[in-house]
């Protein structure tokens, strides 16, 4: 298969997709499994959007890829979607989500004992929204439950892979001198 | 223009803790205990006044700094096999520095939201009354059966002795799909009068979905559930 070719058909798999797409789902549906040439393909694609100036990208989310508009142009796109509910996580919430990310897999009283609150509920709200899941149980009396983050997770943040957040002690807490 | 007061709500004794550490500017490693201590109390005195309903994680924390602040005072005699007043401190020094990384992922995280929610995809394609696509997870099967449980407890009064095996509401459940692609979760249940019949048929439920005899599916997250009957070829494979 030409190299232009292929480029082409990738394009429109990212662009009708609702979902990103990895290179393992993007390899079966092109029947070819020389990995390298389409992961090749898909990075020439995203720099030819880049240097084109173009008002979509090629983003890298979730372990896949997906065409997305630029977040400069979100007003336009608002403005076409104006019933689309805008739903932001709080700040209790964010804090038990960074908690998981970087502990996982950790009990619930792992998460209380950090950040010294209950955290029944926003666990609930976390689970429901499906940005963490039940990864298994602790082998401690009671048998905890573990907590991990899950795909959805990863798309909210737009975030390749878990990799991608900066270490624990690469964050440097602004006071504490 | 109206005017609006916006007061500095805690989640927590450790935020708290650690918003009277940076407003006065102090080392977490070398609190003063005295006056953080005296900081703390004046807050959940104003949190009293105010009528604002605090958690008794507050008075915990108030109790340690407290606790410290005391042993700070008495002369320390070393036989006394007792932690040292410098050992609290510096627990609850690790304590608040674990709790700032934390909160400072948090405020990474807020960024990237905030950046990602002004980045749009496809949207998926809104489902039609017959697209029943999403394979619903064990918590929605479990939400579902709560609020029949929850209906249920309504309605049920009366105590009836029933002897019901799971092997015989799998059957039942699959005559009910014989000649029907689909039925509505809630319908699995009509007609259970007991609770105990209620978790039976739940029970034979999940078996069926998980010898994948049936499925659960929904059109959009959090939407109702329907099963529907697997088909024969299906089946056959195993």
């Amino acid at each position: 298969m030409e190299r232009e070719e292929l480029k082409n058909i990738i394009e429109c798999l990212l662009f009708f997709s609702d979902k990103t797409l990895s290179i393992d789902k993007l390899a079966k549906i092109i029947e070819m499994d020389n990995y390298d040439k389409i992961k090749g393909a898909v990075e020439d694609l995203k720099k030819e959007y880049e240097i084109r100036n173009s008002g979509l990208q090629v983003v890298n989310i979730a372990e896949g890829y997906q065409i997305c508009t630029r977040s400069e142009f979100s007003s336009w796109v608002r403005k076409l979607y104006k019933s689309q509910t805008t739903f932001q996580l709080s700040l209790p919430a964010l804090e038990t989500l960074s908690i998981i990310a970087y502990k996982q897999p950790v009990t619930r009283g792992e998460i209380e004992k950090i950040r010294g609150v209950d955290a029944s509920c926003v666990l609930r709200t976390l689970l429901e929204r499906k940005l963490i899941r039940i990864s298994g149980r602790k082998k401690l009396p009671g048998r905890p439950i573990l907590y991990g983050t899950t795909q959805e997770f990863l798309r909210y943040f737009g975030l390749r892979d878990l990799s991608e957040i900066p270490s624990l002690e690469e964050i440097k807490p602004p006071v504490s001198g | 223009m109206a005017y609006t007061v916006k007061l500095e709500v805690f989640e927590g004794s450790l935020d708290l803790l650690l918003h009277l550490i940076k407003k006065n500017e102090l080392d977490i490693f070398n609190i003063p205990i005295a006056q953080i201590t005296s900081d703390y109390l004046n807050y959940i005195k104003l949190f009293r006044r105010l009528n604002l309903d605090f958690a008794g994680e507050f008075l915990v924390m108030a109790s340690t700094l407290i606790h410290i602040k005391s042993r700070m005072l008495l002369p320390f005699i070393e036989t006394v096999e007792e932690e040292e007043p410098e050992d609290y401190q510096i627990e609850l020094a690790a304590r608040l520095l674990d709790y700032e990384k934390f909160k400072e992922a948090a405020s990474m995280l807020k960024e990237r939201e905030i950046i990602q929610r002004n980045i749009y995809g496809r949207l998926p394609v809104i489902p039609g009354e017959e697209d029943y696509t999403i394979e619903a997870s064990l918590f929605d099967l479990v939400d579902a059966f709560q609020r029949v449980v929850f209906r249920a407890e309504e309605e049920v009064r009366e105590i009836i002795q029933e002897d019901i095996r799971v092997e015989d509401r799998v059957r039942e459940i699959l005559n009910l799909l014989e000649n029907r692609r689909f039925v509505n979760f809630e319908r699995i249940f009509s007609g259970q009068r007991t609770k105990r019949l209620l978790i039976v048929t739940f029970l034979a439920l999940l078996e069926l979905i998980r010898l994948r005899m049936v499925f659960a599916r929904q059109a959009k997250p959090f939407g109702d559930i329907r099963i529907y009957r697997a088909k024969q070829e299906l089946v056959a494979q195993g």
